[in-house]
């Protein structure tokens, strides 16, 4: 496939962890703040080819994983409801609610469709009139464009049966939360390449300043995950804080206007609990009043607040304070098959993405002893 | 997350909402393509939940790609991707 | 639920005598275009239900219609399979459920080294589906056994209430025949063995997946459903095979960790060894599918004595559907585990799928 196949090539990849090699004077300790990155380095083994030097810590870029328990038993009680069709990618089926998830809410009889794009749910509700057509909205900034997308086409075509319950999540309030911990490790960040190309760069320019981190914005392949790491620890290495932008091709400055545009007039800020990482202020996209008529929420009752159980570690493991196979229920109380948290459960997951390369468990740099923290606001 | 794959334009249709057929590798699906207004057929989109969320920059892309093989020292030019060959290509 | 089937080219039961009117009943029982629970009753609609579908088999034991039917059977071992087929849609590019009938059970002997002999089916109807797709999936059947030179001799009909069953399904038995001095098993591989592929992996499962309703994409592909005995009998000639399997449900990562389990063994395969047709790699890529864990019906993977590989390799690519075949990997020291060697040269475990592919967006 062109446009991947050149980025996947191995001479250019090895080469690239040499140069790193070579730049490299002292250990570093990196994130790569978007799942689909996690997913990259794990399942091509970049972590055997980089120098032991650097150390990558998965960041919460995860947005199936950091959608809280509550909201996913939101979905569950929406999706039960009869006359409802709920529509929602594939990752979320297997994410654990209190003591259900999606797959179970299908098998008992609820009409729960996987879709490939919100706008395929738009299709269903114009397809099927009888039915109230719900798009569980997952995702971050790159997502919420989609979403944003159909809500404008389930407005012109005039549909009333068709509603959206928005759990997106913005990237930036999180990395500040991560930055700004006491305890925080991390030294430069790989920031998530597809959210920049709808949002741009303008975000991390004053977290950068803030917290005199070097951010990099990043793509997906092996080739492009490992020029990121090159130029963020040469940042390191020569002292410097900038955002650098090494995913040209997709990432513009300005992002993608038309997208950020959509966002606007459906979408505004709002305050949204992370999983495992309390609420984050501003951390969400919710729908602007003017869209009330489309809210399941207005529709199903708002969600309820929720907290975080206990035995899970999601939230150190995603605010890169614990590395998965560090935590005491890896391969044990939490697998795949039966997963305590999220990250567990998205093949994005750190702790998934561990499990599938089959990493031992085995304690690290980043493990955290003790018993868990109460998990709260930070 | 992020799933963005990169594919082909190779049709466009607008009934209110621009839209078209991307080709990615041999793959063909529709995708919204009102965030890219500049993508026309032949252009490179990257595509994410069925909506372009960018045109590719190609020559901003080959471009890169030049810098970095010369910067690696670029001995041998790295061997040309290609799909295995298979039933239907 | 269902595509283009193949038009029907068999025999139609004739419809003869005056039209039935039972006196219970006066409407006349005139075969609609749908199924009837009735058709699933025993009586005179039953009746009309299989005399729709055995004249297209041509089969003289099946003709018979006797509760069971006698074959000559060489002497010797048998081996004995039965397969559950569900898979929707119905049908698909490249096939239906009927020739994925006859090639799956065909193929579940092909991989003990037997030689297919007979099949048996039976088809749970849900009321309420077409007859012409019915039809269709007789021909279509009817059509693979021909093609991989296996005869349906008995077989039998259900229907079930609407919403029961999803449109049919099928269930199979059958009986192949193992030549004398063939001996292939899951539990025979040895380390130093070599780990071969007959031919591209997921196509089928791609080609599945893009009917499916709620996927919707074009994908320039058919199923690769298609019998494999020839090509087993031919690398049996050729050379020492110990192990054999097909890559259906859960891929190459399921058969490569079955063959690992039941033989205590380790199995390292090379990801550039791995033949995935760019349509398939295209496919996986923009539903975040792994390639492994897809699902191909017309392809195999054997593990074979070292000394053998080359000349086995050589039978299955004289072969039609072995022409793409490759030396894929290796067969180590237990424990039981299968790892990938990925392009960059790192090294990752192959893990058995959880369960349903659910496609990624995110």
């Amino acid at each position: 496939m062109r446009f991947v196949d050149e980025y996947r090539d191995p001479v250019r990849a090895r080469a690239l962890a040499d140069r790193i090699a070579a730049v490299l004077r002292r250990p570093w300790t990196l994130m790569e703040v978007c799942g689909g990155q996690t997913h990259t380095l794990v399942r091509e083994g970049i972590d055997e080819v980089l120098p032991a030097a650097v150390e990558l810590v998965h960041g919460p870029g995860c947005p199936v994983c950091v959608t809280p328990v509550e909201v996913i038993e939101a979905a569950c009680r929406i999706a039960a409801e009869p006359g409802v069709t709920l529509c929602s990618f594939g990752d979320m089926l297997r994410v654990p609610g209190r003591d259900r998830d999606l797959q179970q809410v299908r098998a008992a009889g609820g009409d729960v469709r996987v879709v490939y794009s919100p706008l395929d749910a738009v299709g269903i509700a114009s397809a099927e009139p009888s039915r109230t057509v719900v798009c569980f909205a997952v995702g971050f900034e790159t997502t919420a464009p989609a979403t944003a997308l159909s809500l404008l086409e389930a407005r012109r075509r005039g549909l009333s049966n068709y509603l959206v319950l928005s759990a997106h999540v913005r990237v930036p309030p999180a990395l500040e939360v991560i930055l700004g911990a006491p305890d925080n490790r991390v030294q430069g960040l790989l920031a998530p390449g597809h959210v920049c190309t709808v949002q741009g760069g303008a975000e991390y320019a004053p977290i950068v300043a803030r917290h005199r981190v070097p951010i990099v914005i990043t793509g997906f392949e092996p080739v492009d995950l490992l020029e990121g790491i090159l130029a963020c620890v040469t940042q390191l290495e020569e002292g410097r804080a900038e955002l650098e932008n090494r995913y040209r091709r997709s990432v513009r400055p300005e992002g993608n206007p038309v997208a950020r545009a959509a966002l606007a007039e459906v979408f505004e800020p709002v305050d949204r609990r992370w999983r495992g990482l309390g609420t984050l202020p501003l951390g969400g996209l919710g729908l602007r009043d003017a869209w009330r008529a489309y809210d399941a929420e207005a529709r199903f009752g708002p969600v309820p607040e929720g907290t975080d159980d206990g035995r899970c570690r999601a939230g150190l493991v995603l605010a890169g304070r614990l590395r998965p196979d560090a935590c005491p229920e890896f391969g044990t109380g939490c697998r795949p098959e039966h997963p305590l948290g999220a990250p567990m459960v998205s093949t994005e997951g750190a702790c998934a993405a561990y499990w599938h390369a089959g990493r031992p468990r085995r304690p690290g740099p980043g493990d955290v002893a003790g018993p868990v923290p109460e998990a709260a606001s930070r | 997350m992020c799933l963005g794959v990169p594919g082909r334009v190779v049709a466009v249709t607008d009934d209110g909402m621009r839209s078209g057929s991307v080709d990615f590798g041999g793959v063909r699906r529709t995708v919204c393509l009102a965030c890219t207004p500049d993508a026309g057929c032949g252009d490179w989109v990257i595509v994410h939940a069925g909506v372009a969320i960018a045109r590719l920059d190609e020559a901003e892309a080959t471009e890169r790609l030049a810098l970095l093989d010369a910067m690696l020292g670029g001995a041998d030019a790295p061997a040309a991707p290609s799909a295995a060959p298979g039933p239907g290509d | 639920m269902t595509g283009p089937l193949p038009e029907p080219t068999g025999v139609a039961a004739p419809m003869e005598g005056p039209i039935d009117v039972s006196p219970s009943c006066p409407v006349p029982l005139a075969p609609g275009g749908l199924v009837q629970l009735g058709h699933g009753g025993g009586g005179r609609l039953t009746a009309q239900l299989v005399g729709r579908l055995v004249p297209r088999f041509g089969d003289p034991e099946l003709a018979r219609l006797a509760d069971a039917a006698t074959l000559e059977v060489p002497a010797g071992r048998l081996a004995f399979t039965t397969d559950a087929f569900v898979v929707q849609p119905l049908a698909f590019p490249g096939g239906d459920i009927g020739s994925l009938a006859v090639y799956g059970t065909v193929n579940d002997l092909a991989m003990m080294g037997a030689r297919p002999l007979a099949l048996a089916a039976a088809f749970i109807i849900e009321e309420g589906l077409d007859l012409a797709v019915l039809d269709g999936v007789a021909v279509s059947m009817a059509e693979a056994c021909r093609r991989a030179g296996v005869r349906l001799v008995a077989g039998d009909t259900k229907v079930v209430e609407r919403g029961a069953a999803d449109g049919i399904y099928v269930t199979t038995s059958g009986i192949g025949c193992i030549p004398p001095g063939v001996e292939v098993g899951p539990e025979r591989a040895r380390p130093g063995d070599v780990v071969l592929c007959s031919g591209p992996i997921g196509v089928h499962g791609i080609a599945v997946l893009s009917r499916r309703a709620g996927m919707a994409f074009d994908v320039d592909t058919c199923s690769d459903a298609a019998p494999l005995h020839e090509l087993v009998t031919a690398g049996l000639a050729a050379g020492e095979i110990h192990a054999l399997r097909d890559p259906t449900r859960g891929g190459l990562a399921a058969v490569l960790n079955e063959l690992a389990g039941a033989s205590g063994v380790s199995i390292t395969v090379e990801e550039e060894a791995l033949v995935v047709p760019g349509p398939v790699a295209a496919a996986c890529e923009m539903l975040g599918l792994d390639p492994l864990s897809v699902a191909g019906e017309g392809c195999c993977v054997a593990l074979v004595h070292p000394d053998s590989a080359d000349a086995v390799l050589d039978a299955w690519r004289a072969q039609p559907v072995g022409a793409q075949a490759a030396r894929i990997g290796e067969v180590g020291e237990g424990p039981a585990t299968v790892r990938l060697r990925t392009r960059l040269g790192a090294h990752r475990p192959v893990l058995v799928p959880t369960g349903e592919l659910l496609p990624r967006i995110c």
